[in-house]
């Protein structure tokens, strides 16, 4: 009888947890659905740089790891992209207090540099 | 800065470009009172490295295989060196020429380090302007021009990589502060690229890739994550690594060593956190704290397998994953168990108590108050400049030579209790009222009046005491001039207060402000002297010519460019020279001598091979150099004229070094119950040694009484009168300080029977050597 109760109670709570975890992603989903398209198309970006440095670290994992510099490289300028696509996100979000007095263009223009910079040093070192 | 008027900014911008012009001049001291060379050992190479860029070419440089040196194994250069010194000093030898001013290499190698401490000077002014404003930078600024610590490494002619480096981490870490208070992607690719010329210049770059991590994780522990934190941080990761990895001595390393895991760590902990409070913003609470719980569930167990793979890769290499100079950063016994040749510099000793009054004077006690200071107001920045201090002030107490990390600490910190301190008295001066005076208690700071008043009464206080035992000194334009500019500092900030209407803030008495503030002043002028005092006496010295004063002057012993000019000109180019590796860099810089080891210290079994040379008796002695094709062999020796640092002294490391990788070498010898001895006492091993044979060779002949009386050892030696057999001397310097010896070739008849076999092993394995070192040439 302990055993039953046992399964049923975590059943019970896996139920509720799933039951939970719909709940959550409905909230999450109407939530996010407000957000302003230029900043939906920030997070796709964001996204994109993600996944493209999870398929590189997987085919890493299939191939090896030489040459090394390029694997670097490639991930590294990935995951930076990412990083610094975050950084433009949180500057020009207008629900940011910090940075109501940074005009968006300038926000750009910083991220471009950046990036610039970035790929520069990502072309020197893929070898 | 601009509250003063024109006038203000006038006044400002001069004392700035004095402030530049004092760094400058004050390690100036070396040139006057020697000449305008290279010093020390470590400068030689940085040199000879400097004069190969500038006559061949950064491409040449980039791919440089020095044959020279570490013979037959030679050294890669491009891949060994960090070419940030070597490509600034460069850089401006090149721009001099193409501008028609006919500067020599030696001159702009001899006169990068004062003109970067200018500039380093100058980045401190703007960090702590950062963290506490425009008074507090100017007085760091001045603190900095002249701590002794950051002179001894700059002194013009110290040509070392600590010259640029320092410039290198202040202006990182303004970058760095400057991004956290302002959020400007900007500047965050500015240090970056501040962070990578960083890397290029020094090993110590290390220090800012985990001291950042450090204390952005404080940030998040004490809840203060904003924006402005993960712009700061994150493209520092992602950009600093890349660039890191760009330079070829760090390589691959800036991704698998320890010492960059901190920063990648952090790194995932900010992402996490700021994907957190992006999920707190735009859900409601309940739903939060329910994607808070299974994020933290299924999080947990995912790191708990992230972490225990680091941690198996990591467990598996004997020194987890750090190398062996941090190590020794982290364990201070590590390297006098494991690396004898690190423990063997006196630089890495831990330093004396009172080395730390020498190195920082008043800094020592003003940094605690500098401290408090930073705690009003708590900012970003001011726990960066706390966290730094307490890293450096840690680091510091392991190892002498990074004195020199903690004295731009120690300049900010103490540069804002000073400016603090006066600001407090000059305002009360300024604002005593016309009744009796009365404590006003402050309405805005959160706290009393006390703390404002204890980086003032503390330090009168303090001098009160020393005032009693410092003579009254004469006021020196020095300190005039300082008066005048902390008063106009002082007077900008009050105007600037002024228009500050609500602050309520505290006064003491007239007549306890007057008083502090000249005993300020006298704690400044203090300072003053001593560190215009250390950097003519103490610091200046350039130890390849050294002086003495007698009763007729000053005289000069000169004797290792003697040495290094006599192999230069009576050698054979292609001649090889043996030494204790100290002298490595001097001799190829200066000789132009082909060398088998160097300060470099690299292989430690090479510099094993030529301890057990002078380590053993003269015909096995004999021949290892021969294996080695070695022409010529010196020793410095010191007992003639006193000179403490010769090779008797540092006999005990050769042992040790060789006897570390040949156990045929005993330490206990060369040691007469216990104590190393060269008089009659001595052990017969010690006696028969090489290095004590080529040390006292006709010494007591020379001398004279006939004794032989050593006189840095203090007695006579044992074995006075002695013939060479497989060594003969050709030239001794003015002060027998060098005395340079040759392999006496081999005879053509041996004594004795020999097998003919023997003797075929022995040309063959001598023609080997040949053919091997003539492949490593071409």
């Amino acid at each position: 009888r302990i055993h039953r109760h046992h399964i049923v109670g975590t059943a019970f709570i896996m139920a509720a947890s799933a039951k939970d975890a719909r709940d959550l992603v409905t909230a999450m989903r109407s939530a996010y659905a407000k957000t302003p398209t230029r900043l939906k198309i920030i997070d796709m970006y964001v996204i994109y740089g993600l996944v493209t440095a999870v398929i590189q670290v997987v085919y890493m994992a299939m191939v090896g790891t030489f040459p090394f510099n390029a694997f670097l490289s490639g991930v590294l300028s990935c995951v930076g992209t990412s990083v610094l696509g975050v950084c433009l996100r949180m500057q020009v979000n207008p629900a940011n207090k910090e940075f109501t007095d940074l005009p968006p263009e300038r926000a750009f223009a910083d991220f471009v540099l950046c990036n610039l910079v970035l790929h520069l040093v990502i072309m020197n070192f893929l070898g | 800065m601009a509250e003063g008027g024109p006038l203000g900014l006038l006044v400002f911008a001069t004392i700035l470009a004095l402030i530049g012009v004092l760094a400058f001049s004050i390690r100036l001291f070396s040139v006057i009172k020697y000449e305008s060379i290279i010093h020390e050992f470590d400068p030689y190479f940085n040199y000879r490295v400097t004069q190969y860029l500038t006559k061949a070419g950064i491409y040449e440089f980039w791919n440089w295989f020095d044959d020279r040196t570490w013979y037959p194994l030679g050294r890669v250069i491009g891949g060994t060196v960090y070419p940030g010194l070597t490509l600034t000093a460069g850089s401006m030898w090149w721009l001099a020429q193409k501008i028609n001013i006919p500067l020599s290499v030696e001159t702009v190698c001899v006169f990068t380090a004062p003109i970067f401490s200018a500039f380093a000077s100058w980045a401190t002014f703007l960090l702590t302007k950062e963290v506490k404003g425009t008074g507090a930078g100017l007085t760091a600024a001045a603190l900095l021009a002249m701590v002794p610590s950051y002179i001894s490494r700059s002194v013009a002619g110290s040509y070392d990589n600590e010259a640029v480096a320092i410039f290198a981490l202040v202006f990182t870490f303004y970058l760095y502060v400057k991004t956290l208070n302002t959020g400007s992607l900007f500047y965050a690719t500015l240090n970056s690229l501040a962070y990578f010329y960083m890397v290029c210049s020094w090993g110590g770059y290390t220090f800012i890739i985990n001291l950042i991590p450090i204390h952005v994780l404080m940030c998040l522990i004490t809840g203060r994550y904003s924006a402005r934190l993960y712009i700061a941080y994150a493209p520092l990761v992602v950009l600093g690594t890349l660039l890191a990895a760009l330079v070829p001595v760090v390589g691959f390393n800036a991704v698998m060593t320890s010492e960059h895991f901190a920063s990648f760590l952090v790194f995932v902990i900010l992402n996490v956190v700021a994907l957190a409070h992006y999920i707190r913003r735009t859900l409601d609470e309940k739903t939060y704290r329910l994607a808070f719980t299974l994020v933290v569930t299924a999080g947990t167990m995912g790191a708990v397998v992230l972490v225990g793979i680091l941690i198996a890769l990591v467990a598996a290499s004997p020194t987890k994953g750090w190398s062996g100079r941090s190590l020794s950063l982290l364990d201070p016994t590590y390297a006098s168990k494991y690396i004898p040749i690190i423990a063997s510099v006196s630089e890495h000793q831990p330093p004396t108590w009172p080395s730390y009054f020498m190195d920082i004077n008043i800094l020592a006690f003003l940094a605690p108050a500098g401290i408090i200071a930073c705690f009003r107001p708590l900012t970003d920045s001011s726990t960066f400049i706390i966290l730094y201090l307490v890293t450096s002030v840690y680091f510091s107490g392991v190892m002498v030579r990074l004195m020199l990390v903690l004295a731009p600490a120690a300049c900010i910190v103490g540069g804002i209790a000073l400016s603090a301190a006066f600001e407090t008295l000059t305002r009360s001066i300024k604002y005593a009222p016309a009744a009796p005076p009365a404590l006003l208690l402050s309405t805005q700071k959160e706290e009393t009046s006390s703390p404002s008043a204890t980086p003032g009464s503390l330090a009168t206080s303090i001098l009160k005491e020393k005032s009693k035992e410092v003579n009254s000194e004469k006021v020196k334009e020095k300190v005039a001039k300082r008066k005048q500019r902390k008063e106009k500092d002082a007077l900008e900030k009050t105007v600037a207060d002024k228009q500050v209407p609500e602050d309520k803030l505290a006064l003491l008495p007239v007549e306890a402000s007057a008083v502090g503030l000249v005993l300020l002043i006298l704690l400044a002028s203090f300072y003053v002297v001593h560190c215009v005092w250390a950097a003519a006496e103490a610091y200046s010295a350039p130890s390849i010519v050294l002086t003495s004063r007698t009763e007729d002057g000053v005289h000069v012993f000169d004797d290792f460019r003697e040495a290094y000019g006599w192999l230069n000109h009576n050698t054979d180019e292609n001649d090889k020279v043996a030494s204790w590796w100290d002298y490595g860099y001097q001799t190829t810089a200066m000789a132009n001598r082909t060398v088998i080891v160097d300060n470099n210290t690299w292989n430690n079994t090479h510099i094993a091979t030529v301890g057990m040379a002078m380590s053993s008796p003269e015909k096995a002695a004999w021949d290892i150099y021969r294996s080695l094709d070695v022409k010529y062999v010196f020793v410095v020796f010191g007992g003639l004229v006193g000179y403490p640092s010769d090779d008797i002294n540092k006999f005990l490391w050769m042992v040790r070094i060789g006897g570390g990788v040949f156990p045929h070498i005993k330490e206990p010898d060369y040691l007469r119950d216990g104590n190393y001895r060269i008089d009659d006492q001595a052990t017969p091993t010690m006696l028969n040694s090489l290095m004590y044979k080529l040390s006292y060779y006709r010494f007591a002949e020379a001398s004279m009484d006939g004794k032989g009386f050593d006189r840095v050892r203090r007695t006579e030696i044992g074995r006075k009168q002695f013939k060479l057999t497989h060594f003969e001397e050709v030239f001794t310097t003015h002060h027998w300080m060098v005395r340079i010896y040759k392999l006496k070739e081999q005879k053509n008849r041996v004594r004795g029977k020999i097998k003919r076999k023997t003797k075929a092993d022995k040309s063959k394995s001598s023609s080997a050597t040949k053919r091997n070192a003539l492949k490593g040439r071409s």
